[in-house]
């Protein structure tokens, strides 16, 4: 991994991107088809459905280094799958308890639904997004959890702490 | 997390590939940066970039790269998956490699047309290319599944749109299901008198059409119905339409028109929807002398029988005994293996725009309504008065009304110029009225359109650039007195003008259905902003939806006139039948399984799987997917509390991996 | 809700009879509406033209201190019977919350002054508040005095309606219509009620400003209006104050009274004549035109 950089003007947040398939990814595409310049601080994993983003995801991308998360699924009741994004907000609110416990602000995930046809939406949560992460400053996993190795367990509770509300 | 630290892939031999998409991605991102990166990924044992990997030369170096062993997966940074996959993986099966050892990078639409800097442009697409390459180590050889496709399909609109596509789709032998649910298909075009730029009359070329589908052994046509019910997938789609009683047994009658003399009410009194509100009905009616089917409909909110028990003089005079006030509503349903959506628009709803005074001053037209009043089989037999009946000498046609407004509808609505032409010339012809064209440009692209144009210019119809700012009954002069007062800037002489005139005409614009967002959510497909049916790709897949077997034709898909929606339900009937030639449907191979070994039969999964596709394996109380039934969502997969479940070409490690290879070059 | 009430510098000198009349309606509605401490200029027409950043400053001030006054509440109104007042402070408070850069140099301005800016301030006309925060049926049911023979035409300007149209369609507006209604009036139709009053060409370029007023009175007097009701103090002055000059200048008879809509509304639920500032008008409301009403009966039947 990469050195991070320190907190200052020249800090530039990592956030990783989960979208559906359907909806948020190609409304992703939309917006480079329509040249929607944005900040290229987000790195987008396609997931088929915001159903599949398991809440570990998330824990591994801070894990590794996000400064953020951004989470992107159908509008209620667009689903691809029926309901798949209503598994992923339930999912979604126990997982925020989950990192305010753990130290970690709730400002650095992020839900968003965004159709198909919302590039211009993934251009200003992207935007958003990076902005707010950027006051934020770099998540620095290592001073919220001295003890060596313990962002390992705290994912694994983690886990098993969201499965049990959000099945 | 174990997945993490799991099976090193120790014989993965990756070939990563650059593409240039021209000067695409080769503008913002450098290329050849990409490339020595690409190189030092553990795993890669080739790195090479080309000008469009998408070419035949491009998906060559792959397939030969496969041939001599070099490689036994790809990862293609290029544009999107959405885009270009299935081209990539096709050229890996023609080389016998298996196409799902394959992943792309998607650095066009996620990098270089949206991120200004080309360094971080650059190091964007260095992360996504390690990102792919460490998931593709994960690849595992999977097939395609293939299910056969239904034959039959259904079409949803009897306008002209889902007419043609009907009569396209049956005379090649298909079964078609056609659902409209007015009492007639015909749609806005049966309104219409004349159309434009050749002036043919409307009904003579559509009311052939409309008997054609009526008559075809490979139609059936429900009208006056609904879907409400959309289940399956490509292939095989389960459809529940809902049939509305008409009160009239469609089989018996004949259409001989009694029972509508018969009726108690002896004149019309409630409004006549097809005639915009400009006649009245009764309550057993026929919308208009072609509709088809030819059946009286009887409309239970204002027929006497169903609030006072009338004697029911209708049903006596039938001698068919084609009336039955017993009918109810019914459910079918049926398995086609495709879908046309032919559902139509909206005209927009002049009174929104308060300053044009629509319900205000009954002098005040919509241009729909003009299209009643110049039709000769309409309310005044093809006569265009005024309210009070007498011709009117001055007429005033306002464009872009609902359209090209920031208010309303910023899109052009793109048949209004042509209709108002139309409209002008009908209108002077019957009237011989001064016609004046307020515009703000004048869009007449089309086949014999522009010269149709020239033709007006030349009949002395008048045309005045500018958005009229109001309609007002106020007289400033004794010559506007009892007068409409037009006001507008007439932009090329760079005056406010006052025209004083007899009619206005509101040259409305077309939307999206009310109830779009409704079908579109029973069919599983998208809408635009402005509400219109989302195609699959606005160039080369406009008549398909993101939904595979859902095809678009007319007006739900955006404004068209008569022969752009002709041409795309055509478009749309053939890729139907290539979908039905084929024989079946291959599907992704991204189902979920279950490792037997994980899995402690919770029935967590069972639960909120939205398609019933996991059961339980009852001697070993495990989980079990039933393949067919399972979409490839994923969300059982996430909920598994022990890892158990897995998805095809999602696994945990696949994506965990791609988390830690974007994270490492960002 | 708790509203404030930002009387502006117009409302203290040439339209005081709007200010007693909107206090008197609002007292008899029951409605608390207590005057912003401290208030500055709205900062509209002048500073708006020459520096836009000094009048956002100005309106941003007072926002602040409807915030402070209101203690930092997530619901308060600032009602501004002015049209001129009302737009200065929706455009104020459009500009900083959607420019960060002029949010931030108008932070700065407040800063110095022991002031932050809030989004949750609400500017709003006393016409949207009369209308849409009271049944209007409550309102019909308080009218004690039955107006005979008024013919109401409703004049609202440009300023209220454009070119943010918050409470209003922008090209018809009817909010005053509908209060009037309530009120047992008959209101007459009359296109041209968001047409130019003259603003302030009346006062340099008097024969311009003069005939675009003109236009306005005679159409409403052709139509059957014999009262004209308002809702700016500019286009109250325009309409009403010139009237014998506009009948020389036109060579026409103009004559018709041109009223605050809260004096006439006034009028109706039977405050005297004198608390709602009637007397200050040139073109007199005749006396004799009230007779009891209680309760609105008239209207409610």
């Amino acid at each position: 991994m990469s050195d991070k950089n320190v907190a200052g003007s020249d800090f530039e947040p990592r956030i990783v991107a989960f979208f559906c398939n359907w909806c948020t990814y190609t409304a992703a595409d939309l917006a480079g088809t329509a040249r929607m310049v944005y900040a290229p601080n987000a790195r987008v994993v396609r997931i088929m459905c915001s159903g599949r983003l398991d809440p570990q995801f998330v824990l591994a991308a801070l894990r590794k280094g996000a400064d953020g998360v951004l989470i992107g699924g159908c509008h209620p009741g667009d689903c691809h799958y029926q309901e798949g994004n209503y598994k992923a907000l339930r999912r979604f609110t126990l997982l925020k308890t989950l990192l305010a416990a753990m130290g970690i602000e709730e400002e650095r995930v992020r839900l968003e639904w965004i159709a198909a046809s919302e590039g211009d939406k993934v251009q200003r949560v992207i935007n958003e997004m990076t902005e707010q992460v950027r006051k934020l400053g770099p998540l620095r996993l290592e001073q919220i959890h001295q003890i060596e190795g313990s962002h390992h367990s705290a994912a694994q509770v983690g886990k098993h702490a969201v499965m049990e509300g959000a099945v | 997390m174990s997945s993490l630290d799991n099976k090193h892939n120790g014989s993965a031999r990756v070939g990563v590939y650059i593409c240039h998409c021209g000067i695409n991605i080769a503008g913002k991102v450098h290329i050849q940066d990409v490339v020595d990166i690409a190189k030092k990924l553990p795993g890669v044992t080739v790195a090479k970039e080309y000008k469009f990997m998408c070419s035949d030369p491009g998906q060559e170096i792959i397939q030969e790269d496969i041939k001599k062993g070099l490689i036994d997966r790809v990862v293609v940074a290029s544009c999107s998956p959405l885009m270009h996959e299935p081209t990539f993986r096709g050229a890996m099966a023609k080389a016998d490699g298996n196409p799902f050892m394959f992943q792309m990078a998607n650095i066009r639409e996620h990098v270089s047309w949206v991120t200004k800097d080309k360094g971080l442009a650059t190091d964007k697409s260095k992360a996504l290319v390690a990102a792919a390459v460490a998931r593709v180590m994960f690849h595992q050889p999977l097939t395609k599944t293939q299910v056969p496709v239904n034959p039959n399909v259904l079409i949803v609109g009897g306008g002209i749109a889902g007419i043609h596509a009907a009569l396209t789709m049956a005379n090649a032998g298909k079964k078609v299901y056609l659902v409209e649910r007015e009492p007639t298909i015909g749609g806005h075009m049966a309104k219409f008198d004349k159309t434009f730029p050749t002036l043919d009359c409307s009904a003579c070329i559509l009311t052939p059409k409309m008997s054609a589908v009526r008559a075809h052994p490979n139609i059936t046509l429900w009208t006056y119905s609904d879907v409400v019910g959309v289940d399956g997938f490509v292939g095989n789609f389960k459809i529940k339409v809902k049939l509305r009683p008409r009160y009239v047994i469609e089989e018996e009658c004949v259409g001989c028109l009694e029972c509508i003399e018969a009726c108690i009410f002896k004149h019309g009194k409630f409004k006549d929807e097809f005639n915009v509100g400009l006649a009245k009905r009764k309550p057993i009616y026929v919308p208009f002398p072609q509709a088809t089917p030819l059946v009286a409909v009887i409309d239970p909110e204002t027929c006497a029988y169903f609030r006072a028990k009338c004697k029911k003089p209708c049903a006596d005079v039938c001698e068919k005994k084609a009336i039955d006030f017993n009918q109810k509503e019914e459910i079918v349903e049926v398995d086609v293996g495709s879908i046309i959506l032919a559902t139509g628009f909206k005209t927009f709803d002049a009174s929104r725009v308060a300053r044009y005074g629509y319900g205000k001053y009954p002098n005040v037209y919509t241009s729909l309504e003009v299209e009643r009043l110049v039709n000769a089989a309409g309310p005044t037999g093809g006569e265009v008065v005024l309210a009070n009946g007498k011709k009117p000498k001055s007429v005033a046609i306002i464009h872009c009304v609902g359209s090209r407004d920031a208010n309303s509808n910023k899109y052009c609505s793109k048949v209004c110029c042509m209709y108002s032409l139309k409209l002008a010339h009908l209108v002077k012809e019957r009237t011989e009225a001064d016609v004046y064209n307020f515009y703000i440009d004048m869009r007449t692209p089309g086949k014999g359109y522009e010269e149709f144009y020239e033709r007006l210019l030349l009949e002395g119809i008048n045309f005045i650039r500018g958005r009229v700012a109001e309609v007002t009954d106020w007289a400033m002069t004794p010559d506007e007195e009892e007068k409409l007062v037009i006001r507008a800037e007439d932009t090329l002489v760079g005056k406010v003008r006052r025209i004083p005139v007899d009619m206005v005409v509101l040259a409305v614009g077309m939307e999206a259905q009310p109830d779009a967002d409704d079908v579109r959510r029973m069919f599983n497909i998208s809408c635009s902003h402005e509400g219109w049916f989302l195609e699959r790709h606005p160039k080369l897949a406009p008549v398909s939806t993101l939904t595979d077997g859902v095809f678009l034709a007319g007006a739900c898909q955006g404004p068209k006139d008569i022969p752009d929606s002709v041409a795309q339900a055509g478009a749309a009937a053939a890729e139907a039948l290539a979908l039905i030639d084929i024989g079946h449907v291959e599907l992704e191979p991204n189902t979920a399984f279950v490792r037997d070994e994980f899995c402690s039969g919770c029935r967590t999964c069972m639960n909120i799987c939205p398609f019933s596709a996991i059961a339980i394996d009852t001697e070993k109380d495990t989980a079990v997917v039933n393949g067919a039934l399972c979409k490839g969502c994923g969300t059982c997969v996430a909920a598994c509390p022990s890892g158990a479940l897995q998805q095809n070409l999602f696994t945990d490690e696949q994506i965990f991996h791609e988390i830690e290879g974007v994270m490492n070059y960002v | 809700m708790k509203y404030l009430y930002y009387p502006g510098c117009s409302l203290k000198s040439t339209g005081r009879a709007y200010e007693e009349s909107a206090l008197a309606v609002t007292e008899a509605l029951g409605m608390r509406m207590d005057e912003l401490e401290d208030w500055n200029c709205c900062g509209a027409t002048n500073y708006m033209s020459i520096s836009e950043l000094k009048s956002f400053a100005l309106s941003g001030r007072n926002l602040s201190l409807a915030n402070r006054q209101a203690n930092n509440t997530e619901s308060v109104s600032l009602v501004a019977p002015c049209a001129a007042c009302y737009l200065g402070l929706t455009k104020a408070k459009r500009y900083i919350e959607e420019y960060p850069e002029i949010r931030s140099k108008v932070d700065g301005a407040l800063n110095a002054a022991g002031l932050e800016y809030r989004d949750h301030v609400r500017v709003r006309h006393l016409l949207d508040v009369l209308v849409n925060d009271f049944d209007q049926r409550s309102i019909t049911e308080r009218v004690k005095v039955k107006l005979a023979g008024m013919k109401v035409a409703c004049y609202y300007g440009c300023q209220i309606v454009r070119p943010y149209s918050e409470f209003d369609d922008q090209h018809n507006p009817t909010s005053m219509e509908r209060l009037f209604k309530s009120l047992g009036m008959d209101v007459v139709d009359w296109p041209l009620k968001t047409r130019c009053c003259g603003g302030t060409l009346t006062g340099t370029v008097s024969e311009v400003g003069q005939r675009l007023s003109y236009i306005l009175l005679r159409e409403a007097t052709r139509r059957g209006a014999n009262v004209i009701v308002t809702a700016c103090p500019l286009c109250q002055f325009n309409l009403e104050c010139y009237q014998s000059e506009m009948s020389k200048r036109f060579n026409d008879s103009v004559h018709i009274p041109v009223t605050y809509f809260t004096q006439l509304m006034g009028l109706a639920l039977g405050i005297p004549r004198k608390k709602l500032g009637l007397h200050r008008l040139f073109v007199p409301i005749p006396d004799g035109v009230e007779s009891p009403a209680a309760g609105g009966a008239h209207v409610l039947a």
